[in-house]
C-alpha cells in the first residue's frame, strides 16, 4: 500500500472506480436521482481501500508509516454478525478505515444440490437459503419454473401466494427490528419482535405444517389450501400488530440513545447503491423509489394498493424506519388479499405438473399413475433459460434456471440480495466509529444462508 | 449461656451429586448460531418459550464463559475448524447439543460443502431432530441433557 | 477440462434478416454491434456475444441506460455444447424498467473474460463467485480470489465434472440403540 501519489495527482484522479473516465458514463440526464457523482472527493486508491480489495491476512503494517493502524477480526463466531459473517476491520484508534467481509462459512452447495433434485423437489432446497423469508424463495423458484413451463396458476393460488409472502415479509422485518434493537442495546425490542413473529409463525405452522422452511409454494400453485378458520387467524394478526407497532415507536422513536446511535450512522448514497447492485430497504433508504412489486409485478401484486416507503438520508435510522413502514404496507396488502380471496383451485389442474387430489387416487388408476410419476421422476420442463426476480424483504431475489428438457434443472442459480448488499458494508463503515459497526451490519439485515447458499 | 447444637437444616449428599446438580442448574450455552436453527434457538430464548425457566437463558458470546455448545445449523467445511476452535476454548466440563438434521447428519445437503454430521468434529451428547427443530424440541433436548448429567449417564469430559 | 470437439458446431440456419427487438434501447445497442445476436427467451431480451466485445458492449449498455448490474453467473455446458462455459450477465435499467441478459460463450481452454468491475463495481462479488465455482478468470478484476470455498480448496464445485461429493448413507449397518 505504498501509495506514491502526490496531492496534485489525487486531485486529478477520477473518483470513480478504475477505468471509467470522468463521469462520462454517469452523465445521464434522464435519471432524477441528482448528480451522478459521488458526493465527496477521494482518490481511486482510497476508494479501493474502502472497497477492501487490498486487505489481506498478512498485511504489512510497516508499509503504512502509521503505527496506529491495526487489523481486527470480527467473527465468524460473533453474536452481532448475524450468523457467520467475518469482517476484517482495519482500525485507526477507534475509527474504522477499511473493512473486508469474508464470507463462505455457511456455504451449503445448494446450487449443486439443486441439480440433483427434480423441479418439484426444488422448493425444499431453495426455502433453506434465506431462512427468514423462505416463502419468497419458494415463490421466486416456482415463478421461474412456471415461466419455463408457460403455465399460469389459478387466481386463488396467486392470492394465497401474495398473502403468505407478505406475512413472511412482516415476520422477516420483525426479526430485523428485533436483532437491530438487540445489537444496539435495546434488548426489549428483541423480546417484542420475536413475540409478534411467533403469532405469524403459528399461522404458518397451521397452514404449511412447519414454522420455517415450509416448502409450501410449489411450481403449479401451493401445496395445500388455507386451513379452516384462517380468516380469524389473519384478522387477529391484523388487529394485534398495529398497536404493537405503536409500542415499538414509543420505545424507540422517543429514545435519545436509539436515535443517537442510528441517525447519521452507516450512510450510503443512491449512486453507490445503484453501482453496487444494492437493492431493498437499503436502496430505498437513499430516496430511490424502487420496488420490484411496482416495477416488474408478479403474482398479480399490481392489483393491490400499497405505497413504497422511501427515506432520504440513507442511514441506519432510515432503514429501520422503512422496515416499520413496510410492515404497515404489508398489513394493508394482507387485508386486501384476505378480502378478495377468490374461490377455486389452489393449484393448477394439470396432471402433468401437479399431483391429483388425494381422493381421486383411490378411484382412478390414471390418477395413481400420475401421482407416482410426479413424485418419482418428476415432470419434464421444456429446454430454455429464464430469470425471474421478486422483491424479498432484503431486495431483489432472482432465480436463474436453465433447463435441458429433463426433470431436473441443468443449472439453478439464485441471485441472493444479501450477497450483493454485503458489498455496501465497506462503503458504509469507512471512516466511522467501530462502535457503529454492529448497528450498520444489523441495519443491512444480511442473512448468511442467503449470502453463502 | 447458649448451648451449641447441630443446625436443623442440614442436607447430606455426595460431593459428586452436588457438583452434578450445580452443573445442571446453571448451564450457560454459547451462542453458536449458524443457520435456520439459530433463529429457532433465538425464538427458544425469547418470549413465548422463555428458556430462562430452566436456568439456561444466559447465552454467552464468549466460549470461555460457556459450558454448553448448541450447534444450531449446517456446518460447512470452511466453518468446521472454527467450530473445533470454539469448542476447544470452552472450559471443562462442557457438553454439545447438535441441533437439527444438518448438524446431526448433513441433512438434505449430502454434498461437497457440508460436514456430514458435526460429530466428526466435536463429541456430541444430544442430537435434536427436526429441520429446524421447534423450540419445544430444543427444550426437550436440553432437559434430556440435564437429566442425563444428573443421573450420571454422561460423564463430564476432561 | 477441455471443450468437447466431438460435438458438432451447431450451424444455425442463417436468417435472411437479422432478428432485432422492438425499437428502443436494446435495438439501438444492437445496431451498434453487428456481432451481437439477439433473441427472446420466454419474453426476456437475451444477447449472445463474444468475450472480446463484452466490455465494449457493456460500456455502451451502461451509457445507454443500464445503470445497474444485477447478477453475474455462469453455466457449464459440459458434453452438451462445443464451447463449454457460458457467462451470464443480468443487467437492469431502472429508468427504463428494462432487463437485458448477456450470454458470453467461453471456451474451457482459455476460460478468461474481461472483468466488468470497472463499469459496475458491484460485479466484484459475482465474478469472484463465478471464479470460485467455475474457474473462469476475469481480467482486470481487483481481487480475484475464492469467496465461498476455503482458500486452499481444490477444484471448482459447480463444474459438471466435479462430483457432488455425497457420502453414501447406510442405515442397514447401524447398530441397535437400546
Amino acid at each position: 500500500m505504498a501509495d506514491e501519489t502526490t496531492v496534485e495527482e489525487i486531485e486529478t484522479l477520477d473518483l470513480w472506480v478504475s477505468g471509467t473516465e470522468e463521469s462520462e458514463i454517469w452523465e445521464d440526464s434522464s435519471t432524477d436521482e441528482g448528480a451522478q457523482r459521488m458526493g465527496w472527493d477521494e482518490s481511486e486508491a482510497e476508494l479501493r481501500e474502502q472497497l477492501g480489495t487490498v486487505i489481506d491476512d498478512d498485511y504489512d503494517l510497516d508499509g503504512l508509516n502509521d503505527d496506529e493502524r491495526m487489523i481486527v477480526n470480527m467473527g465468524p463466531q460473533h453474536p452481532s454478525t448475524h450468523g457467520v459473517l467475518r469482517l476484517q476491520i482495519e482500525l485507526e484508534g477507534e475509527v474504522v478505515r477499511r473493512t473486508k467481509p469474508v464470507i463462505g462459512y455457511l456455504h451449503t452447495g445448494m446450487e449443486k444440490t439443486a441439480e440433483q433434485l427434480t423441479f418439484l423437489q426444488g422448493p425444499t432446497n431453495v426455502t433453506r437459503m434465506d431462512y427468514l423469508s423462505p416463502l419468497n424463495n419458494e415463490l421466486c423458484y416456482s415463478l421461474a419454473v412456471e415461466k419455463l413451463l408457460s403455465v399460469e396458476v389459478p387466481e386463488r393460488a396467486k392470492t394465497i401466494r401474495v398473502l403468505m409472502t407478505e406475512l413472511n415479509r412482516i415476520s422477516s422485518h420483525l426479526v430485523a427490528l428485533a436483532t437491530n434493537g438487540m445489537d444496539i442495546g435495546a434488548l426489549s425490542m428483541m423480546i417484542y419482535g420475536i413475540r409478534e413473529r411467533e403469532m405469524i409463525l403459528a399461522f404458518f405452522e397451521k397452514t404449511t405444517g412447519l414454522r420455517m422452511n415450509h416448502n409450501y409454494i410449489r411450481p403449479g400453485g401451493v401445496a395445500a389450501d388455507l386451513p379452516p378458520g384462517w380468516r380469524q387467524d389473519v384478522q387477529e394478526i391484523l388487529d394485534t400488530l398495529p398497536p404493537r407497532l405503536e409500542q415499538y415507536d414509543d420505545l424507540l422513536e422517543n429514545n435519545p440513545i436509539w436515535v443517537g446511535r442510528t441517525k447519521g450512522v452507516g450512510v450510503i448514497t443512491s449512486e453507490e447503491c445503484i453501482a453496487y447492485g444494492i437493492t431493498g430497504p437499503t436502496l430505498r433508504s437513499t430516496g430511490v423509489e424502487w420496488d420490484l412489486r411496482k416495477a416488474f409485478p408478479y403474482s398479480g401484486i399490481e392489483t393491490y394498493e400499497f405505497a413504497v416507503p422511501v427515506g432520504g438520508a440513507g442511514d441506519v435510522y432510515d432503514r429501520y424506519r422503512i422496515r416499520v413502514r413496510e410492515i404497515h404496507e404489508s398489513l394493508g396488502i394482507v387485508k386486501q388479499a384476505m378480502d378478495r380471496m377468490p374461490s377455486g383451485d389452489y393449484r393448477l389442474d394439470d396432471r402433468k405438473v401437479t399431483p391429483p387430489p388425494r381422493a381421486r387416487i383411490d378411484q382412478s388408476m390414471e390418477a395413481l399413475i400420475h401421482h407416482f410419476k410426479i413424485f418419482t421422476e418428476g415432470f419434464k420442463v421444456p429446454p430454455g433459460e429464464t430469470y425471474v426476480a421478486v422483491e424479498s424483504p432484503r431486495g431483489e431475489l432472482g432465480c436463474y434456471i436453465v433447463s435441458d428438457g429433463e426433470a431436473k434443472p441443468w443449472r439453478m442459480h439464485t441471485r441472493a440480495p444479501s450477497f450483493y448488499n454485503l458489498q455496501s458494508l465497506p462503503i458504509m463503515m469507512a471512516d466511522s466509529l467501530v462502535a457503529d459497526t454492529v448497528a450498520t451490519i444489523a441495519s443491512l439485515d444480511p442473512v448468511m444462508g442467503d449470502v453463502d447458499r | 449461656m447458649a448451648r451449641l447444637s447441630a443446625p436443623t437444616n442440614l442436607l447430606t449428599s455426595t460431593i459428586d451429586k452436588a457438583a452434578r446438580w450445580a452443573q445442571t442448574q446453571s448451564m450457560w450455552p454459547a451462542t453458536f448460531g449458524l443457520a435456520c436453527c439459530a433463529i429457532e434457538m433465538m425464538a427458544t430464548g425469547a418470549a413465548h418459550n422463555d428458556l430462562s425457566r430452566f436456568g439456561m437463558e444466559v447465552f454467552r458470546a464468549s466460549p470461555r464463559q460457556a459450558d454448553l455448545m448448541i450447534v444450531a445449523g449446517r456446518v460447512s467445511q470452511k466453518m468446521a475448524p472454527v467450530l473445533r476452535q470454539v469448542y476447544d476454548q470452552m472450559p471443562d466440563p462442557k457438553w454439545v447439543i447438535s441441533m437439527g438434521a444438518c448438524a446431526s447428519s448433513g441433512g438434505m445437503f449430502n454434498n461437497y460443502a457440508l460436514v456430514q454430521g458435526v460429530d466428526q468434529v466435536v463429541p456430541v451428547d444430544i442430537y435434536v431432530p427436526g429441520c429446524p427443530p421447534g423450540p419445544q424440541s430444543l427444550m426437550h433436548g436440553i432437559l434430556t441433557l440435564q437429566a442425563k448429567i444428573m443421573s450420571g449417564e454422561i460423564h463430564a469430559r476432561t | 477440462m477441455t471443450d468437447d470437439p466431438s460435438i458438432p458446431e451447431t450451424e444455425a440456419p442463417e436468417p435472411a434478416v437479422r432478428p432485432l427487438p422492438e425499437p428502443g434501447l436494446i435495438r439501438d445497442l444492437l445496431e451498434q454491434f453487428e456481432m451481437a445476436e439477439w433473441h427472446s427467451s420466454s419474453g426476456q431480451d437475451v444477447v449472445v456475444l463474444g468475450a472480446d466485445t463484452l466490455l465494449e458492449f457493456a460500456a455502451a449498455a451502461k451509457k445507454g441506460g443500464f445503470e445497474s448490474l444485477v447478477d453475474v453467473t455462469a453455466v457449464d455446458w459440459f458434453r452438451k455444447r462445443r464451447v463449454r462455459f457460458e457467462l451470464v450477465v443480468n443487467l437492469l435499467s431502472m429508468q427504463h424498467r428494462l432487463r437485458l441478459r448477456l450470454l458470453v460463450p467461453i471456451g474451457a481452454d482459455a476460460a478468461t473474460v474481461p472483468s466488468l468491475c470497472s463499469l459496475w463495481p458491484g460485479a466484484n462479488y459475482g465474478e469472484r463467485e463465478v471464479y470460485d465455482m467455475f474457474g473462469i478468470e476475469f481480467e482486470g478484476h481487483p481481487d480475484l480470489s475464492r469467496i465461498l470455498m476455503p482458500d486452499d480448496w481444490e477444484g471448482f464445485p459447480l463444474r459438471k465434472d466435479f462430483a457432488v461429493g455425497s457420502v453414501p448413507v447406510q442405515f442397514k449397518a447401524a447398530h441397535k440403540v437400546d
